[in-house]
C-alpha cells in the first residue's frame, strides 16, 4: 500500500517537471516582456538594460533554471499590469473561488447521488428516462447562457438576487449577503456537473446492482432498501471518488466563465482580467498553480481509491 | 450463451443490431432528424437566408415582425440571417475540431499502445501533463497567444482535446492487441502495419465513434463560450458564442430577448441532440448495456 | 517410430524465463522459469502430444515452436537450421510452415472481418495465392475443414465455437503449413465437438501429410490423437513415450498420478491402484531442488532432492524415456517404494 503511494508520487514528479517545462516554454513563447516597455519614448540603450536586468540575454535553458529556483522559493514572477507579486494575488483570489467550487461540487453531489441511484433503482423505467433527459440536459445547456437565463429571471424580473460581486457595496459583510451572492453561480455550475455526475453514477450503480453478491444478500430476504443502502452504497462510494476527482480540473475551467458573468471575485475572473491584458507572468502562474491542483487532486484520488476498494492490491 | 447453436442467417446481423438498437431509442431518432434539417438549413445558408448577414437592412434592434422573423441587431442586421450562417460556424467548428482532435488522439493513442515500452510511457506521461491543465484555461490561454478566429479556434480546440481519445484508443489497443487472433497475425509473419490498421483500428472504431460525438457537443459548447468572452470567432462572422455576446450589456438582456434567447436555444437543442445520439450510439455498440 | 528418419523440428536445451519485475522503481526481482530446459524432436507426419497441469510451460514451448517469442536458452532447428540462423527470409519460410491453432475459438477470429477476409489477406501478402484465384482457394479451404462456401461472405459471431475452431483450422491451413502447433484446441469446446474436432484434425493430417505438436491438459484428447506423449511437470519433461506404451506402462510417479485421474469408462477397471498426489503444485519462481517433483512424490527418496534427473531411456535402447532420480540408479521407482 505505501509502495503503491511512493510509485505514484514518483510518477507524478516527471509529469509535474514536465509541467513546469511546459509553462516555461509557452511564457517564452508569447512573447518578451519587453515588447510592452518599447514606444518612441523609450530608448534602446534602456531596452537593452532592462533585459541584462531581467535575465534575458542568458540561453534558455539557464532562463528556466532560474525561474524554477525563483519559483520553488514562492516566487512567481510579478504582474505586468499591477507589478503586484503573482503568488501574493493567488492568494487574494483563491479563497472565492474555493469557496464557490467546493459548494457547487457539494451541491452537484447532493442532486447527482439520490437522482443516479434512484434512477438505476428503476432502471428502464419512465423515471429513469426522465432522469437521464435532464441529465442530458444538465450538461448539454452552455453555463453562460444558464446565467444569462437566471440573472433575467432572478436579477431582471424579479429582483430577488443580486447578479455580481460577492457582497453587495456599501452593505455589512454578512454570510447571508455571501450565500444571496451565490445562489446563482452555483445553480450555474452544479447544472452541468450534475449532468454528468447522474449519468455516471447511474452506470456505476447498475454495474455494482448486477453483482452476484447482491443477489444473494436479496435472496437472504434483507430488504431492498437495506440492500441498496448497506450493501450497495458502499461500494457506489468508489464511483464517487472518481467523479469527485475528475471535476477538479473542469471545475477550475467551469469558474473563469462563471466568475466573469457573475463578476465573483475569485481566480477566474483574475485570470479571464489578465487573459484579456496579456498579462502572462499572472496566466501562467495561475496555469501552473492549477496543474498541480489536479496532479495532486488525481493523486488523492487514486491514493482514497485504494483505500476504499480493498479489492485492489498493489 | 448459446454456444454451439448455429446462428446463421442471410444478411449481416451485427449492422442490423445495431441499427435496430439504435432505432430504439426514440430521442436518438428525433435528435438524428433534427441534426439533419439544421445541418440542411447550415448547408443552404445562403439560399434559405432572407436578407444579407452582413447587411444592415432594418432598424437598429428591431422587434421581431413579418418582415424580420426574428428581429434585427444592434447595427440593424437581420437576426435570423445571421443566425443560419451562425450555426454553419458552430457545426463547422464542432466537427473539424474533433476530427483534428480524434486524428492526433488516435495516431498517438495506437502508437502508444502498440508498440509500448519507451514510446508509450513519453507519450502518456505527456498526455497525463496536456490533462493536468484545466481545459477552458488552455483553451483561452491559446486563444489569447495565437490571433482569435476561425481556423485558429478550430486548432486550438483540436490540439487541447486529443488527451481523452488518446487514452481510449490506447487502452482498446493494449486489450486487442492480447487477443488471439493478433497472435495468429504474428504466426503467420503478417507485416505490423496490417496488425495495426487492418486488425486492430476497426475494431476500436466504435469507442472512438462514441467518444467523438460527445466531443463535437464538448467543442461546440466551448465554441460559444470562447465566441461569448469574445475571444472565438471575431465578428463580423457570426456564431452562436458571439450573437450571446451583446446580452452582456444590460439594456439587450433585459429588454430585446429576441437577440439572445434564439442563438441561446439553438446551441442547447444542438448540444442536447449531439449528446442523444452519443448515448444511443454507445448503448448500440454495446450489447452489454443492456 | 520414425527414427530413421530426419526430425522436422527439433527442440534444443529450451528455457524461458521471464522476469519478475516489482519495487517502487521497478527492477527485476526474480524469473518464472516457464520452459526449464527441454529437448524433443518432431518427426514428419507424426502427432507429438504434450500433457501438464496449467502453467507447467507446454503452451510457452508451442509458442517458441510458432515464433511466438524468442527462448531465453537453447535453440530450435527446423529443418536442420536453427531459427537464430535464419536470415529474413528463411524466417518468412518460418512464418507459413509453421502455423498454430488457439484454444479460445472466440478471440482466435477478428469480429469485423469477414470469414473471407481472414483467410485470404495472409495468402495474398504470402503469395500462396492470387487474386484472381483467391475465392476458388477460400472456397477450398472451407471445404477441407467441413464448412459450406457461403461462409465466406459472414462474421465470426454467427458461427458457433465449433465451427469457429473450424475456420481457426482453415486459417492454419491456409499458408500450406508443414508443422501445426495446435494449443488446446478442445479444452474451450463442448465434449461432442471436441471429437469431431479431433477427427477433422486427424483427416487432415493423413490428407496433407502434417505434422502436429498437440498440447492439451486432458489426457483424452491427446491420447486420441497423439502418436507419441510427451508429459511436462514444472517446466521439464518428465517422460516421453509412444502413446500405447505411456498409458499401459507409466514409469515417471507423476505420469502415473495423471493417468490413474483420468476416469476410465469401463466399470471393471474401477479397482486399479489409483495414485494420488499430495501437496499443492510448487510455484515455478522458487523451484525445488533436485527432482522438482519430489515434493509430491509418494516414492520420494532422500536422494531425489539432491540429484536433477535427466530423460534417459527406460531400457537401454528403448524409444521410452523418463526422467526420475530412483530410475537413474537402475531400479523402478514402483519397485523402491514397494521395499
Amino acid at each position: 500500500m505505501l509502495k503503491y503511494i511512493i510509485k505514484r508520487i514518483l510518477v507524478a514528479i516527471p509529469v509535474l517537471i514536465g509541467i513546469t517545462i511546459i509553462d516555461f516554454l509557452i511564457m517564452t513563447m508569447v512573447g518578451s516582456p519587453l515588447e510592452l516597455l518599447q514606444g518612441p519614448r523609450v530608448s534602446q540603450a534602456a531596452i537593452e538594460t532592462k533585459r541584462i536586468a531581467l535575465g534575458l540575454n542568458k540561453p534558455v535553458y539557464v532562463q528556466y533554471w532560474i525561474w524554477l529556483t525563483n519559483l520553488l522559493q514562492g516566487n512567481m514572477g510579478y504582474s505586468m499590469k499591477s507589478f503586484q507579486p503573482v503568488s501574493q494575488m493567488i492568494k487574494t483570489y483563491i479563497g472565492p473561488t474555493l469557496l464557490l467550487m467546493s459548494v457547487s461540487l457539494f451541491v452537484s453531489m447532493l442532486i447527482a447521488v439520490p437522482a443516479g441511484i434512484y434512477s438505476a433503482v428503476h432502471k428502464y423505467t419512465p423515471q429513469d428516462y426522465t432522469v437521464v433527459t435532464l441529465s442530458f440536459l444538465g450538461s448539454s445547456v452552455p453555463g453562460f447562457f444558464l446565467a444569462l437565463v437566471l440573472i433575467y429571471i432572478f436579477t431582471v424580473r424579479l429582483g430577488w438576487l443580486p447578479s455580481s460581486g460577492m457582497y453587495t457595496l456599501g452593505a455589512q459583510k454578512g454570510a447571508l449577503d455571501v450565500v444571496r451572492h451565490m445562489i446563482m453561480p452555483v445553480i450555474v455550475l452544479a447544472t452541468s456537473m450534475a449532468g454528468t455526475n447522474i449519468r455516471y453514477i447511474r452506470s456505476a450503480m447498475l454495474e455494482i446492482l448486477r453483482k452476484d453478491y447482491l443477489r444473494t444478500a436479496r435472496a437472504k430476504g434483507i430488504g431492498r432498501f437495506l440492500v441498496i443502502n448497506k450493501h450497495a452504497l458502499r461500494n457506489a462510494l468508489i464511483p464517487v471518488i472518481t467523479v469527485l476527482g475528475m471535476h477538479i480540473p473542469i471545475l477550475f475551467g467551469g469558474a473563469i466563465i462563471i466568475e466573469q458573468v457573475f463578476s465573483w471575485p475569485g481566480l477566474g475572473m483574475m485570470t479571464m482580467s489578465a487573459i484579456i491584458s496579456r498579462d502572462y507572468p499572472v496566466i501562467m502562474g495561475v496555469c501552473l498553480m492549477s496543474a498541480i491542483v489536479v496532479l495532486v487532486a488525481n493523486l488523492l484520488t487514486d491514493v482514497i481509491y485504494a483505500l476504499v476498494d480493498p479489492t485492489i492490491t498493489y | 450463451m448459446n454456444r454451439d447453436k448455429t446462428i446463421i442467417s442471410e444478411d449481416n446481423v451485427y449492422r442490423n443490431t445495431v441499427m435496430r438498437r439504435f432505432l430504439k431509442h426514440k430521442l436518438a431518432v428525433a435528435s438524428t432528424i433534427f441534426l439533419a434539417i439544421i445541418l440542411l438549413c447550415a448547408l443552404l445558408a445562403p439560399v434559405l437566408s432572407p436578407y444579407s448577414p452582413d447587411k444592415v437592412v432594418g432598424g437598429f434592434s428591431d422587434p421581431p415582425s413579418v418582415k424580420h422573423l426574428l428581429g434585427t441587431d444592434q447595427v440593424g442586421r437581420d437576426v435570423l440571417s445571421r443566425m443560419l450562417y451562425a450555426v454553419r460556424i458552430s457545426l463547422l467548428v464542432g466537427f473539424a475540431s474533433t476530427a483534428v482532435s480524434t486524428v492526433v488522439g488516435v495516431v498517438l493513442g495506437l502508437v502508444s499502445g502498440f508498440f509500448g515500452g519507451i514510446l508509450d510511457m513519453v507519450i502518456m506521461r505527456f498526455t497525463d501533463m496536456v490533462m493536468s491543465f484545466p481545459y477552458i484555461l488552455l483553451v483561452l490561454v491559446s486563444a489569447a497567444i495565437f490571433r482569435p478566429g476561425l481556423l485558429n479556434i478550430i486548432l486550438i480546440l483540436g490540439f487541447v482535446d486529443w488527451p481523452g481519445i488518446a487514452r481510449l484508443v490506447r487502452g482498446n489497443v493494449l486489450s486487442i492487441r492480447e487477443m488471439t487472433f493478433i497472435q495468429g497475425d504474428r504466426v503467420a509473419g503478417m507485416p505490423k502495419r496490417y496488425i495495426l490498421f487492418s486488425e486492430i483500428l476497426p475494431n476500436t472504431v466504435a469507442p472512438i465513434l462514441v467518444y467523438a460525438t460527445s466531443v463535437i457537443a464538448i467543442s461546440m459548447l466551448d465554441e460559444a463560450a470562447l465566441s461569448f468572452l469574445g475571444m472565438g470567432i471575431q465578428p463580423p462572422q457570426s456564431s452562436l458564442g458571439n450573437m450571446l455576446n451583446g446580452a452582456q450589456s444590460i439594456s439587450i438582456l433585459t429588454s430585446k430577448p429576441w437577440l439572445w434567447v434564439p442563438p441561446g436555444l439553438m446551441i442547447i437543442l444542438l448540444v442536447v441532440s449531439i449528446n442523444f445520439i452519443g448515448d444511443a450510439l454507445r448503448d448500440a455498440f454495446d450489447p452489454s448495456g443492456n | 517410430m520414425q527414427k530413421e528418419r530426419q526430425p522436422l523440428a527439433e527442440i534444443k536445451g529450451l528455457k524461458k524465463y521471464y522476469p519478475v519485475r516489482d519495487g517502487i522503481i521497478p527492477h527485476t526481482v526474480g524469473f518464472i522459469h516457464a520452459v526449464n530446459g527441454v529437448d524433443f524432436e518432431l518427426y514428419p507426419g507424426e502427432t507429438l502430444g504434450l500433457v501438464g497441469e496449467s502453467g507447467c510451460g507446454k503452451s510457452t514451448i508451442g509458442r517458441q515452436l510458432a515464433a511466438l517469442e524468442t527462448p531465453t536458452e537453447g535453440s530450435i532447428v527446423y529443418e536442420g537450421q536453427p531459427f537464430t540462423e535464419r536470415s529474413a527470409a528463411g524466417m518468412r519460410q518460418i512464418r507459413t510452415q509453421i502455423q498454430m491453432v488457439f484454444q479460445d475459438p472466440y478471440t482466435s477470429l477478428n469480429p469485423k472481418k469477414r470469414i473471407f477476409d481472414t483467410l485470404s489477406y495472409p495468402m495474398l501478402y504470402h503469395g500462396v495465392s492470387t487474386r484472381q484465384n483467391i475465392n476458388k482457394e477460400v472456397d477450398r479451404l472451407l471445404d477441407m475443414v467441413g464448412l459450406p462456401k457461403n461462409s465466406k461472405g459472414r462474421y465470426p459471431h454467427e458461427f458457433s465455437g465449433g465451427q469457429r475452431q473450424r475456420i481457426g483450422i482453415a486459417r492454419a491451413l491456409s499458408l500450406n503449413p508443414r508443422l501445426i502447433v495446435c494449443d488446446e484446441p478442445v479444452s474451450a469446446l463442448d465434449v461432442s465437438i471436441q471429437a469431431q474436432i479431433l477427427n477433422l484434425l486427424r483427416d487432415l493430417q493423413r490428407e496433407l501429410k502434417l505434422t502436429y505438436l498437440f498440447i492439451g491438459h486432458g489426457l483424452d484428447a491427446v491420447k486420441y490423437i497423439s502418436d507419441r506423449i510427451a508429459v511436462m511437470y514444472l517446466g521439464k519433461i518428465v517422460e516421453l513415450a509412444d502413446a500405447r506404451e505411456l498409458f499401459e506402462n507409466p514409469v515417471h510417479p507423476y505420469t502415473q498420478a495423471l493417468c490413474s485421474a483420468a476416469p476410465i469408462p469401463d466399470p471393471e477397471a474401477r479397482d486399479r491402484k489409483r495414485v494420488i498426489l499430495q501437496g499443492e503444485l510448487p510455484s515455478n519462481k522458487d523451484m525445488p531442488s533436485g527432482c522438482h517433483f519430489h515434493s509430491r512424490c509418494p516414492y520420494a527418496v532422500e536422494e531425489c532432492k539432491r540429484s536433477e534427473p535427466a530423460l534417459i531411456p527406460v531400457r537401454p535402447g528403448s524409444g521410452h524415456l523418463a526422467a526420475c532420480p530412483v530410475l537413474a540408479q537402475g531400479r523402478w521407482p514402483k519397485e523402491d517404494a514397494n521395499a
